[in-house]
């Protein structure tokens, strides 16, 4: 059973081909992180999936009744809004309380919910949103570089969160990030996206692959490369190019 | 008790401000100050040709400015320089309606009437339409008020939760148009922006949720109408600036007393 399939999908935005036929499926249960540099269609890839945007070519399947629990990169309220973190996280749809708590403590905020969403931190913010997300009792949780704006540490811990959530409730988990050297340790698969799939398979696969190594590997003088060091085949590449 | 004029009179305020309450607190959330300005001065350009066709006057104001309201809302989907063109189109349709009136004979002493509201007047009639758009609203925004509080938060999380919100755009512009059409004779053209946007503003520093600002700014529309009439009734003043001057003052009281709160 596949949650979530994409067969050669193309996506034009404008006269800009922001993703040209990429295929993905995400089976129930998985971690799937998409890397990728600025442009490369990461956002548009899962806006795709969750329907927001329309495919010229191609198709986004999804599983019936699928439930998705969606945490955008950012989400700007205007100052003029005013909205507790328990309002929010019962959004479109009215919720019980105690399942509101039950997510913020999954979520690791717990405790937050009469505060004023404009007065949450970075990192309480981002874990107010994930909390939200699992409201929707997700089978397939999508984010979309959900540590933009939080320090080392803080994606860390938000990255661990994210694999506890997915041993608690068992939700396939698809996100985008930047952030490699984090995120890959905790995937199942990896896909390198630049407006078509580059390479794909686990972190050890993708990461040694010409593909990946071009992209983010000898452009940036191996610093976007450093993810694992400690089990990377291939370190003195990196020295050499540092 | 219909006979009294300033029962009429209250009523129709009273009904105006519960039904902008809600409205406007989404002008205020979503930045469309513009497009209710917009929206609002393309009625006076459907009063022109209402009276030029003898028809009603409420019909050529709704027709027109949901005419205005479609295009603005097609327009600023497409990422143009919208408060530039907003602008545009907000001056030049009074422009245009100010102009139109100009050619009726007869009408050009009643200008002001349209302009800035003739609340005093308001007949049985009036009050039938201006309650019927009043409900019609209160119950779309009833109906819709998560979907379009989530279509307001972010467009991806409302899709995600399966709201598309391009509708929630176009219920809220619908909507706008109506306010606008039974708005003329409480407020005018030229201040049913204001009764949006000023109570709303107004509930923001007392409000902790957005039920809890629509309430609060309902509160302060009502209060701000009928206490309004009561001053222009009592100083001999026109009465639709008069119940905006009491919400400008409402403002100037929540907002300082928030300052102040603040720095304490």
């Amino acid at each position: 059973m596949t949650l979530v399939s994409v067969r050669d999908l193309t996506i034009r935005l404008g006269s800009h081909t922001a993703l040209s036929g990429v295929d993905l499926e995400i089976t129930p249960g998985e971690i799937v992180t998409v890397v990728g540099p600025n442009g490369s269609g990461k956002t548009t890839l899962l806006r795709a999936i969750i329907g927001a945007v329309r495919a010229q070519t191609g198709r986004v399947e999804r599983a019936a009744g699928l439930s998705i629990g969606y945490v955008p990169q950012s989400l700007s309220i205007d100052p003029t809004l005013p909205l507790t973190v328990n309002r929010f996280l019962q959004l479109p749809r009215t919720r019980e309380r105690n399942l509101c708590e039950t997510a913020l403590a999954q979520a690791g905020a717990d405790g937050l919910g009469e505060r004023q969403m404009s007065a949450l931190s970075g990192g309480q913010f981002q874990r107010v949103l994930l909390a939200r997300a699992l409201l929707e009792k997700p089978q397939l949780l999508i984010l979309d570089e959900p540590t933009t704006g939080l320090d080392q540490p803080g994606s860390a811990a938000f990255y661990q969160q994210i694999e506890r959530v997915r041993q608690d409730i068992g939700c396939a988990v698809l996100m985008v990030s930047h952030e490699l050297h984090v995120v890959m340790s905790a995937s199942d698969r990896v896909i390198c996206l630049n407006g078509h799939v580059c390479c794909h398979g686990t972190p050890d696969v993708v990461a040694s692959a010409p593909e990946y190594r071009a992209l983010f590997g000898t452009g940036t003088q191996g610093a976007l490369a450093l993810y694992r060091h400690d089990h990377d085949h291939h370190h003195h590449h990196h020295e050499a190019a540092e | 008790m219909l006979d009294d004029f300033l029962v009429r009179a209250s009523l129709a305020g009273v009904g105006v401000a519960l039904a902008a309450a809600p409205l406007g607190c989404f002008v205020v959330w979503r930045r469309m100050a513009y497009f209710g300005d917009a929206t609002a001065h393309a009625a006076i350009l459907g009063v022109a040709i209402s009276l030029a066709f003898s028809t009603s006057v409420f019909a050529g104001a709704l027709a027109v400015s949901l005419m205005m309201a479609l295009t603005v809302s097609a327009i600023s989907g497409r990422g143009l320089a919208v408060d530039t063109l907003l602008g545009v189109m907000a001056h030049s349709a009074l422009a245009f309606g100010l102009v139109a009136v100009s050619f009726l004979q007869g009408v050009r002493l009643d200008l002001m009437v349209y302009l800035f509201g003739d609340i005093l007047a308001v007949s049985q009639g009036d009050l039938a339409v201006i309650w019927g758009g009043v409900l019609l609203i209160l119950a779309l925004m009833f109906w819709r008020w998560s979907a379009l509080l989530t279509a307001t938060l972010n467009q991806d999380l409302a899709h995600a939760s399966g709201i598309n919100p391009r509708r929630e755009q176009l219920i809220l512009t619908v909507a706008l148009a109506v306010v606008v059409a039974v708005a003329i004779k409480v407020v005018g053209v030229l201040l049913i922006a204001a009764l949006l946007i000023i109570p709303a503003a107004s509930a923001r520093p007392v409000s902790r949720t957005p039920e809890g600002m629509a309430m609060m700014a309902a509160g302060i529309g009502a209060v701000s109408a009928l206490l309004g009439l009561r001053l222009s009734y009592l100083y001999d003043t026109p009465a639709g600036p008069s119940i905006i001057c009491v919400a400008a003052v409402a403002f100037a009281v929540t907002n300082v007393a928030q300052l102040v709160r603040g720095r304490a």
